[in-house]
């Protein structure tokens, strides 16, 4: 089977796969079945896959852990909610997200270049530490609104429209994987010396995954900003990356498709556990230490799911030219 | 003057010197050996000539197309574009990686698409260039009949299998100069003669220059036709294969001389 044949068909997947869970929830919608309420975790689930996309290329495919990115997603949402807080028109909201992410990916450059000499734990930690004084900034300046935030920031966005960003999100992320600078970051994952010693510049492509994974989450914080209203510093805490990084972790670091069903268990997890209150947090503590017992490679491991099995033994009956 | 000409190279660890002052040259279309007992600095030397080390002082000097430059304390990926490319002692495959993934990413720095708009919307350049890649690719694999297992991930591969998918990765960045570094170690005699074909015939095909680590003489007697001995970082002897077998120091060094 040649590359062309292959791409046809991940093509048609992918069209199906897009174009089937915008049909299923605009009918759901239009049924009646989801309204305001269950529409809150549905922005949530668009959101979360495209901040993890973005962390799963720099954690899961790159191999470089970062604790990071709400850091990132905060210079995202705070750029974008200035601009429509300024001016309330569609335009300034494109621009603002793309602003966003811009400076998001700026600034990924800028803590990458020193940090990503660090492995492992020390990476974490400097990560870590990055998005505090984001945090710190966000809480102190006057542009950001302070420790009160930001309010009434104008909506842009509604369910097409983070369909939309998600599926260009997950598009992109997964061409860049499929590309020879994708393989270059997967190298860096698997062997750092061996990779160097191949013709790889390991810097340069953890800068740029790390960037990459920036933009994105730059993305992901305009669209939350104009999203829930409201902005404030103490939502892109220590635990936003967490839950982020929970996503990238419980769905597979290396899996896109993890990252997506990830994202949509616990989003939809946390919904059916709202009811319960206090024992809310226990509750979902349980599963997740369960999963992690059960299943410690995460729900796809690094698996992605592929053109199933009967398409492809139908394939191999025809032989192959060579 | 010589593909490779190595200058007074000295590393030194702290208070150890590993590698202690030693001259080498190779000349191009050269298959030379280098051998010596376990710890003479041997990977040592390979990695202060590949980058993975910066030397203490000393020269490398590499001179291909007509260029003649110094390599020493380059970035390893830099002396790789520059031409010379390795195996590894210890086998460092990619090994959740397909085999075919394997050879790509060493033809990583010869593509010739860009990140953008290539990389992230597969224009009809990246098609024509992954495609130029598996052909490529392929082709190198059918060197160690790898190609039908192109598939399959580099750590489900056997042992043997590895080491040649080690050489096989290193071919992909189209080197003048390849350094192999025990590629006969673990393997049986049979697999180490058919090896040694396979040497020569990458020389004969690709025009390579070959400097290599090995402590199965029958090969590196049979294949070498210089011989370099190394003995506690420093340049013992060399010669060709028979002035080597009867050179007393390096007799005395391997087996321990008579005091």
């Amino acid at each position: 089977m040649n590359l062309k044949q292959e791409r046809k068909r991940n093509t048609i997947l992918t069209l199906v796969l897009a174009l089937g869970s915008f049909l299923i929830i605009q009918g759901l919608m239009m049924a009646g079945l989801i309204r305001s309420y269950q529409m809150v975790t549905i922005s949530t689930i668009c959101i979360n896959i495209i901040l993890a996309a973005g962390l799963n290329l720099v954690t899961g495919f790159t191999g470089q852990f970062s604790l990071g990115h709400a850091g990132f997603m905060a210079i995202g949402a705070y750029t974008c909610a200035v601009f429509i807080q300024r001016d309330a028109s569609l335009l300034s909201f494109a621009l603002g997200v793309l602003a966003g992410a811009v400076f998001a990916a700026v600034c990924g450059v800028l803590i990458g270049i020193p940090t990503l000499r660090l492995k492992g734990d020390y990476l974490a930690i400097a990560t870590l530490g990055f998005a505090e004084i984001i945090r710190i900034f966000a809480q102190n300046l006057t542009i950001t609104g302070g420790a009160a935030g930001l309010s009434n920031i104008p909506k842009f966005t509604n369910w097409p429209m983070l369909w939309a960003f998600t599926v260009a999100t997950l598009l992109l992320i997964i061409s860049f994987i499929h590309s020879s600078h994708g393989r270059a970051c997967i190298a860096i994952r698997e062997d750092e010396i061996a990779a160097e010693s191949m013709g790889i510049n390991t810097t340069k492509y953890k800068v740029m995954a790390f960037a990459i994974g920036a933009f994105f989450a730059g993305i992901g914080g305009a669209l939350y900003a104009s999203t829930f209203y409201i902005l404030k510093p103490t939502t892109f805490g220590f635990m936003k990356s967490i839950d982020i990084l929970m996503i990238v972790v419980l769905g597979g670091m290396g899996s896109m498709t993890g990252t997506v069903i990830a994202a949509a268990v616990l989003a939809i997890i946390t919904m059916l556990l709202q009811s319960f209150s206090e024992l809310r947090m226990v509750l979902y503590a349980v599963m997740l230490v369960a999963i992690m017992l059960f299943r410690p490679q995460g729900l796809m491991g690094d698996r992605e799911l592929a053109v199933p099995a009967f398409l492809k033994k139908r394939q191999k009956k025809t032989p192959e030219a060579k | 003057m010589a593909l490779l000409t190595v200058k007074n190279l000295t590393k030194s660890f702290g208070g150890l010197t590993a590698v202690a002052d030693v001259n080498m040259t190779i000349e191009e279309g050269e298959l030379v050996g280098l051998i010596g007992p376990n710890g003479a600095g041997k990977t040592t030397l390979f990695n202060l000539l590949t980058g993975v080390y910066v030397p203490t002082h000393g020269k490398v000097i590499l001179n291909t197309h007509g260029k003649e430059r110094e390599i020493q304390g380059k970035k390893p990926y830099d002396i790789c574009g520059e031409g010379i490319a390795r195996t590894f002692q210890n086998i460092r495959l990619f090994k959740e990686l397909s085999v075919l993934d394997n050879v790509r990413i060493a033809m990583h720095q010869r593509v010739n698409y860009t990140m953008l708009p290539g990389a992230f919307f597969h224009t009809p350049k990246y098609m024509r260039e992954e495609e130029r890649m598996i052909k490529e690719a392929e082709e190198l694999l059918d060197i160690f009949q790898l190609s039908h297992k192109k598939n399959e991930k580099a750590k489900n591969l056997p042992y043997g299998e590895q080491r040649h998918l080690e050489i096989v990765r290193a071919m992909a960045t189209k080197p003048d100069l390849l350094l192999l570094d025990e590629p006969a170690a673990g393997m049986n005699p049979n697999e180490t003669a058919a090896l040694t074909e396979t040497i020569a015939q990458l020389r004969r095909d690709f025009g390579l220059t070959i400097l290599l680590i090995e402590h199965d003489m029958s090969l590196v007697m049979k294949v070498c036709e210089r011989i370099y001995v190394l003995n506690y970082g420093q340049m013992l002897a060399h010669g060709v294969p028979e002035e080597i077998q009867n050179n007393a120091q390096v007799i005395e060094a391997y087996l321990g001389g008579e005091r």
